[in-house]
């Protein structure tokens, strides 16, 4: 029965691991540029972010098309419309890569004023965050929608560690400030990651449950 | 994809006595695609429908202008066969309507009446056709059943494999689930989703939702006018014509 409408919902499926794995190379790739003050490989993340933006749209239009053709009721209902919603928190991810990357090349030229331990920390959880986020929704797992949920404390936490090192930092040599703003708006893209995946898993929650996730 | 049309209806006009039931009719069917026909009551499209394989044709005060080609020949030409146009059109109807006789025959029906008495060539084309009408595994032990002695849902696809036991180009359906139940529904969809990998479909439905479902290229028809005609696609998201918004929208009259 509706086994049309199941293929389809596979193939739906399908684009969201594949654009879950290209922003997922693409902050993986921001990081590397970052650590690395690699200029050639930050561009390539800004370029990756249209093949991202793409994917955006031809993931909405089959949604579109899904509820046109399919009017789906219940989890169908729910699955499509959280699809929806996902990916547009995907595709800001997309751009948040992007924006740490621009910033990673006008920083190019001088070196770091400290050891960035813990934006390399920040990302790797918001990378984990995306992946497990998107994981959820294709194994409808609510353990990994918490655990994703729960994985944004970790990432704030680290966000006001950061702060506040950078605002010591400034305290003691202002000459470093622009610096010091650069590597805060880094740090605040990938919070803001976090926030995206955390969206995501909020979303999953919906699409099984038929509730909205309460903290 | 570029497909050829199947059927190309040209400056058709059709009148039962002075009632102009169908006006200046220009529409071109695509070979396997599934075409929807949608309107109120009253439009035209069964009409329309009935047309292509001049099932009207026995109707009193019945006329028709303008020309109906199918595969670039005019079927209403005096040189078309009907009963050969009948073969390469089928037509399956509202409510199943199967013969009070046996599964079996009902599908072996239309091949013996053109020709074919060879027991095991019609066994083969009984068996061929009640798979292509995903029914055969339900009834391959009771071919001997009385056709009528089944489900409604059966019935209408023991109909369906019946158009198809003459090997049909064409296959017509004038809302073929509106008796069925939301399963029986689904499965024939199903079905004529699986049929247009062969066969040129096209589908009169109250149901929008059907439409959208199943179709290709839906027509929009209003009071005997082709009002619009597109991809499904567009017509329900982006109709041009502003009856064909109201009415798929819910907001008609």
């Amino acid at each position: 029965m509706r086994s049309g409408f199941d293929r389809e919902l596979d193939l739906l499926n399908d684009m969201l691991i594949e654009m879950g794995n290209l922003i997922e190379s693409s902050i993986n790739a921001a990081v590397s540029a970052l650590k690395e003050q690699n200029v050639e490989l930050a561009k390539r993340v800004i370029e990756a972010d249209n093949e991202i933006d793409d994917m955006e749209k031809e993931i909405e239009e089959r949604c579109l098309k899904l509820l046109l053709r399919q009017q789906p009721v219940a989890k169908d209902l729910r699955f499509i419309s959280s699809a929806l919603k996902m990916i547009t928190d995907m595709e800001r991810i997309g751009d948040q890569a992007a924006d740490i990357s621009e910033i990673t090349i006008m920083m190019a030229g001088e070196p770091y004023i400290k050891d960035i331990v813990h934006i390399p920390q920040m990302a790797e959880i918001t990378i984990k965050m995306v992946k497990y986020s998107i994981d959820s929704f294709v194994k409808r797992d609510i353990d990994l929608v918490k655990k994703v949920i729960h994985m944004d404390d970790q990432v704030d936490d680290l966000f006001d560690i950061i702060k506040n090192e950078l605002v010591d930092i400034v305290r003691e040599n202002i000459e470093h400030k622009e610096q010091v703003v650069d590597l805060l708006m880094i740090a605040k893209y990938f919070e803001r990651i976090g926030d995206h995946a955390q969206n995501i898993a909020e979303w999953v929650y919906y699409a099984i449950t038929g509730e909205h996730y309460v903290y | 994809m570029n497909r050829k049309d199947k059927i190309v209806i040209k400056d058709m006009d059709l009148y039962y006595g002075d009632f102009h039931a169908l006006k200046n009719i220009n529409m071109k069917i695509k070979e396997k695609y599934i075409t929807a026909i949608i309107g109120p009551s009253g439009c035209g499209k069964s009409t329309l429908l009935k047309s292509l394989n001049r099932m009207n044709d026995l109707i009193e005060g019945l006329r028709i202008e303008g020309n109906i080609l199918l595969d670039g020949k005019d079927i209403y030409g005096e040189d078309f066969d009907v009963n050969l146009l009948r073969k390469r059109v089928g037509m399956v109807f509202q409510r199943p309507n199967p013969f009070p006789i046996s599964i079996y025959d009902n599908i072996a029906y239309g091949p013996r009446v053109h020709g074919i008495r060879d027991k095991k060539r019609l066994d083969e084309i009984v068996e061929r056709s009640l798979r292509l009408a995903a029914i055969w595994d339900e009834v391959k032990d009771n071919l001997k059943k009385n056709a009528l002695r089944i489900s409604g849902g059966q019935q209408q696809r023991i109909c369906i494999a019946r158009a198809l036991a003459v090997e049909p180009e064409v296959l017509l359906m004038d809302e073929p689930t509106s008796a069925l139940d939301p399963i029986s529904t689904a499965k024939i969809e199903e079905l004529i989703e699986e049929l247009k990998r062969d066969y040129t479909i096209v589908i009169v439905t109250h149901n929008m939702q059907q439409a959208a479902r199943v179709s290709d290229y839906t027509a929009f028809m209003l009071k005997g006018d082709l009002v619009e005609y597109d991809k499904t696609e567009d017509i329900f998201s982006v109709p041009k014509d502003k009856r064909t918004e109201d009415y798929i929208t819910g907001r008609f009259g």
